[in-house]
């Protein structure tokens, strides 16, 4: 889990980075050509097969943790005040990781098929600005889509030290500083991604 | 006080068990939650009717039996605390208590509220010996420990194997323990020589008894009688980790 988790959280840092080139504001011109770079370069293209795997790996872990975790305990409290030990968030890993199953499928057909299919359909260039533009135009959309953002910041904000506590790494002076960079980077990409589809709505980009 | 109480009866391993509702009454606040059970019991025994099971010894914090999950909490609603050291101040008069045995797989319960715990004494024996010489014992500091391994040993070895961690963590997990029992030796010169099979022999049964596993929640250390840390399951995890790219062993 940890180890799955650490690799997606990486590629979270180059998926929200990349994407940004929107807020330049040039009319998804630098955005473009990094999409195109990206769909269009083998090495890409290569660390996408890693990537799928790194998540298909994160899910299978997680689905099996929890099935494990849910044979530990045959017979249930009939009163259990959980909210006096611990957070909401730690307790809902499971939970959440799913919503963001259920948001990734629902992206991946958005963004990632539709680039696929213009890519070996040997069609014009994809314009995958424009495809964004007109997903982000649907008000329902944008709702899910701030939703999912929901979800995976407090899956990142839990996931990110507790990674770092299953690897063993837990030291006086280490632990607030992972902490303090666990929530800078869990905000920080959360807010970057919830801008994204709220600034095409609101009509702040050309 | 008047209280009324909501136990958990069940006659044996195999039968299903269900809430009972007591009441008693005339609860001196100053009594340990153990003794307001005892004064339950009596009544039940007066009244014909079968005592209600429950583990107990030291009643003074160190031997761990005490194990109730009391109003949704292991060991009652205060921190760092055992049963038996849970005065009845900590109720109020009409209050309603519902208590339940600890809910593991690997606990299964006995009686009414006890459970059988010797899973946890399994994974101590897989543990194995520690290398010592024999002989006449040896100056008492002959061995030099750095202060801060020597402390961070014993607040390990402040478990006292009641399994509210285990009680208390949604996946029914036995880290904290675990983590606990490596620790005050991994951290040692006198558990050096077997540091590696060590872990690797508790972890293999604690995974056997059916424990689940760590999802980091902390609940385990906010609810523990001794106030053991979780930083013991971080060191659990990479004691494992080095043994496992290391040893021999499998
Ligand atoms: S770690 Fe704490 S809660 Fe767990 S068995 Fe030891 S003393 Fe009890
Ligand atoms: S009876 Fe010994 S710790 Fe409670």
């Amino acid at each position: 889990m940890a180890f799955t988790g650490l690799f997606l959280i990486t590629f979270l840092i180059v998926h929200a980075g990349i994407n940004s080139s929107i807020f330049l504001n040039d009319n998804g011109e630098t955005f473009n050509e990094f999409a195109h770079f990206m769909s269009h370069n083998w090495i890409v293209r290569f660390l996408e097969i890693g990537l799928f795997a790194g998540l298909f790996l994160h899910i299978i872990q997680g689905f099996l943790l929890w099935k494990q975790n849910s044979d530990a305990r045959p017979v249930k409290y009939l009163v259990n005040k959980q909210s006096s030990n611990s957070k909401w968030y730690s307790r809902s890993m499971g939970i959440l990781g799913s919503l963001l199953l259920l948001f990734l499928v629902i992206h991946v057909s958005h963004f990632f098929v539709g680039t696929k299919v213009a890519l070996y359909s040997g069609d014009k260039p994809h314009n995958l600005y424009d495809e964004m533009k007109e997903v982000f135009s649907n008000l329902w959309i944008v709702i899910l889509y701030l939703a999912g953002v929901f979800s995976l910041f407090w899956h990142l904000y839990h996931g990110f030290h507790s990674a770092f506590q299953s690897l063993g790494i837990h030291h006086k002076k280490y632990i607030p500083i992972i902490r303090t960079i666990g929530t800078g980077y869990a905000v920080i990409i959360c807010l970057l991604f919830a801008l994204m589809p709220l600034a095409f709505y609101l009509g702040w980009l050309a | 006080m008047n209280l009324t109480l909501k136990v958990w009866r069940q006659k044996n391993p195999k039968s299903a068990g269900k809430l009972e509702t007591y009441q008693v009454k005339n609860i001196s606040s100053e009594m340990s939650f153990l003794e307001m059970f005892d004064v339950l019991n009596e009544q039940l025994i007066l009244e014909g009717k079968e005592p209600i099971a429950f583990d107990h010894d030291c009643r003074e914090g160190i031997c761990g039996m005490c194990s109730m999950f009391i109003n949704g909490q292991a060991h009652g609603p205060w921190q760092q605390n055992t049963t038996c050291q849970l005065h009845m101040r900590a109720f109020k008069d009409g209050d309603t208590i519902v208590v339940e045995p600890w809910r593991s797989k690997a606990f299964p319960v006995i009686k009414d509220l006890v459970v059988d715990r010797s899973a946890f004494d399994r994974i101590i024996q897989a543990g194995g010996y520690i290398s010592v010489n024999t002989g006449n014992a040896v100056d008492a500091n002959a061995i030099p420990i750095d202060k801060k391994d020597a402390d961070h040993a014993f607040m390990a070895a402040a478990c006292i194997g009641c399994g509210a961690c285990v009680a208390t963590c949604k996946n029914g997990s036995a880290m904290l323990f675990v983590g606990a029992k490596v620790s005050q030796l991994a951290l040692l010169p006198q558990g050096a020589p077997e540091r590696e099979s060590r872990v690797l022999n508790m972890v293999a049964q604690m995974d056997k008894e059916g424990f689940g596993n760590c999802t980091n929640t902390y609940a385990c250390e906010a609810e523990c009688p001794k106030g053991i840390s979780v930083a013991n399951i971080a060191r659990l995890n990479s004691e494992y980790l080095k043994a496992g790219l290391s040893s021999e062993e499998k």
